[in-house]
């Protein structure tokens, strides 16, 4: 078992007592809680007559539903006003803050919490959403749960969970140009699979994990649950400390900062922590990772040949079959020149201020393909509002990409934006499920930004680094 | 009209919260409002099998996000699975949830990382309603198994070729009953008895019957208002008074 990590001490600190089941009860410090997965909560609440324990622990936003395009009440598709009501009677009833899209603090659940200095350092916090994971960045515990136990945090402020064990995943090295950190994330799903990480919380480290800014952090910690890790890590240092004294909890407590900052100090790893695995991976060697299955473990290097299902592990040969089937790749070419109908540019993955600046500078001067339906989808109200004052928004509006509110759009595919038949997508999301876009027959390719914009301006998977070149030679 | 359609006049009575629903009959947790909720212990399943094959079958397979435009889990059973059982027309495709012989069946028999990806309920959900009791396989994601705990239904584990027999033995004898103990980590099919792995935190509350842990937890309230203001981040008024 794993001692000294940041995992070990936060949950010890959180720690309400062991319950008959073997289970801790562990304190939620923060609750995110949006319209898809809480209304059956509080439904659950009614039945028993129950209240919200610590409604101002709780937080809530729109997110998955919101249109992008038209966002005037009523919504135009009945099932999303009915969900978006829903969630404003139980907010108001129960007395919880509401980042609304008239509070322009509206956006992605976890794009939100992050900006408004809601997810702090040794925090837990749970959220009706895998993608929970992504607080991680910050050295909170932070993990996904279902309907029952959000059930569980509203009425009683905690949690009943097994502890797990922790794999240290140390990135050393250097990212080299046109490499991100989704292309670290992809790479290391791909080696250690999708059901790799079941059982484990996975604590990033190693000086290219440091050298990355919060948000390449969130995007790491974010796919932590593809790798089938329910919650990842990374130790908070001065790069958390100076984002979180920009944030409204710190701006409007300043003296919060000084008093908490001794607990997030004594939270880290320690030294000399033991791990239940440790794996490192060399970020020189890396490039830009791009999937050519279906799910998040099918990546390779773009320039690398796609693999030949019988190459692969006995227990992957079935699914690799099944995907190139699916995606209509062949083993042995490599995915550049795969042909794109959609590029998106979107999600709790990679749609904040510094993704989409990466992307602006490659559509600069550039046009989009012809053939291409291009649309970026900021995280957020407030990554909305900057990138417009940048001047981003024209950016990408000249090269012809569409310019939409923010929410979780095409990366779910659970409001108007959509793959329509068998499109094929540039997603910088974190799913290629089939259906994950919207349409069954839809075919996704997960990428960083950068790639996405380069796929969007040729029409087809592209080695950003080859478009760079030519804007500098 | 289509399924889909059916769905959506489906989900615009639920808006009024007095749902229509044709589910199949699921696990009931009686409340008798207050905290009195009576939660069955589960140390026993028994059904006949229905093998659904493949590794990383995800959430959205299992029931895809256009069907969660919902404020209730009412009525999803009709559309677990449902872009792999029916095409753009709502023609039948080949799926064995689609089948006759295995309609009533309630132990579905999966492979590696069954339910993996998207937090949802619903996918568990969608199962249960549609006549699942428990869930054999080779390996399940986490959050997945999570949510089935939090509904009593089992997931239990045997290795892969374990699993790859139990599927064929179903497929020749779809009627036939396969009986799941839960407490002895058994499952007992036809002539033979198989050594199986449940989770011990999983056995031990399906056993016990506390695998609905709304009430038990909030039996130690003090507890857990003394830890939130023993936390040096939690501000002192967002712990509410006690009761």
């Amino acid at each position: 078992m794993s001692e000294g990590t940041l995992y070990d001490t936060v949950w010890n600190r959180h720690k309400v007592t062991t319950l008959p089941t073997g289970q801790d009860q562990l304190f939620i410090g923060l609750h995110l809680i949006h319209e898809v997965t809480s209304p059956q909560a509080f439904g659950m609440l009614r039945e028993r007559d129950l209240e919200v324990a610590f409604p101002k622990l709780t937080h809530a936003t729109v997110d998955h539903i919101v249109p992008t395009a038209d966002q005037s009440r009523p919504y135009k598709e009945d099932a999303a006003e009915e969900m978006m009501a829903e969630l404003e009677e139980n907010v108001r009833e129960a007395g919880i803050d509401f980042s609304d899209p008239t509070s322009g603090d509206q956006g992605i659940v976890h794009v939100i919490g992050p900006e408004q200095g809601l997810t702090q350092p040794g925090k837990t916090i749970v959220c009706g959403d895998s993608h929970t994971s992504t607080h991680g960045a910050f050295g909170a515990l932070a993990f996904g749960i279902g309907t029952s136990q959000i059930r569980d945090v509203l009425a009683t402020g905690t949690v009943a969970m097994e502890k797990q064990k922790v794999r240290k995943i140390q990135v050393d090295g250097e990212l080299g140009e046109g490499v991100e950190a989704k292309d670290i994330i992809l790479e290391i799903i791909r080696r250690l699979g999708t059901e790799g990480g079941v059982g484990y919380v996975y604590e990033y480290a190693g000086e290219a994990i440091e050298n990355l800014g919060m948000e390449g952090r969130m995007s790491i910690c974010n796919m932590s649950i593809e790798g089938g890790a329910r919650a990842g890590y990374v130790n908070p240092d001065e790069t958390t400390y100076e984002w979180l004294e920009q944030t409204d909890y710190f701006q409007d407590n300043p003296e919060k900062f000084d008093e908490l900052k001794p607990y997030w100090e004594s939270i880290r790893s320690d030294e000399d922590a033991e791990y239940d695995d440790v794996v490192t991976i060399d970020a020189n060697e890396l490039e830009p990772v791009v999937t050519w299955g279906t799910t998040p473990g099918q990546g390779v290097g773009v320039t690398e040949p796609i693999p030949a299902p019988e190459e692969l592990p006995e227990e992957k040969q079935d699914t690799a079959r099944r995907a190139q089937e699916h995606m209509r790749v062949e083993p042995g070419e490599t995915m550049e020149g795969y042909d794109i109908d959609v590029a998106f540019l979107g999600s709790c993955t990679n749609a904040r201020l510094p993704d989409l600046r990466r992307a602006a500078e490659i559509i600069d001067g550039r046009q989009v393909d012809d053939d291409v339906r291009a649309l970026v989808v900021p995280g957020s109200q407030r990554v909305q509002h900057t990138a417009e004052e940048e001047g981003l928004k024209d950016t990408f509006e000249e090269a012809g990409f569409e310019w939409r509110n923010a929410g979780c759009s095409m990366c779910l595919g659970m409001n108007e934006d959509q793959l329509e038949g068998d499109e094929a997508s540039a997603s910088s999301s974190n799913r290629n499920f089939v259906g994950r876009q919207g349409s069954k027959d839809g075919r996704t390719v997960l990428m960083n930004p950068q790639m996405v914009a380069a796929a969007a301006v040729t029409g087809e998977v592209t080695d950003v680094r080859e478009l760079k070149e030519v804007t500098t030679a | 009209m289509s399924r889909e359609d059916e769905h959506r006049e489906a989900s615009e009575r639920a808006s009024g919260r007095t749902p229509a629903s044709s589910d199949a009959e699921v696990r009931e947790i009686r409340t008798d409002g207050g905290d009195d909720v009576e939660i069955p212990e589960v140390d026993y399943v028994s059904g006949s099998g229905i093998p659904i094959r493949g590794n990383d079958i995800d959430t959205d397979q299992i029931i895809p996000a256009r069907f969660m435009k919902v404020v209730t889990f009412d009525g999803l059973g009709e559309f677990a699975f449902f872009d792999l059982r029916f095409d753009d027309d709502d023609n039948q495709k080949d799926h064995p949830m689609n089948e006759e012989r295995f309609q009533g069946s309630s132990v579905m028999v999966v492979n590696s990382n069954f339910g993996c990806g998207s937090s949802r309920e619903h996918a568990p959900q969608a199962l249960m309603r549609w006549g699942i009791d428990a869930i054999i396989g080779e390996s399940f994601a986490e959050i997945f198994a999570g949510n089935c705990l939090a509904l009593g239904i089992p997931t239990v584990t045997a290795d892969s070729e374990t699993i790859q027999d139990l599927q064929a033995w179903v497929d020749e004898n779809p009627d036939a009953e396969i009986d799941i103990d839960v407490e002895a980590e058994e499952v007992t099919y036809g002539e033979q008895t198989i050594d199986v792995t449940v989770d011990e935190a999983q056995r031990k509350a399906l056993v016990d019957g506390v695998w609905d842990t709304t009430a038990l937890m909030k039996s130690n309230a003090g507890e857990v208002r003394k830890k939130a203001q023993e936390l040096p981040y939690v501000d002192d008024a967002a712990i509410p008074e006690a009761e």
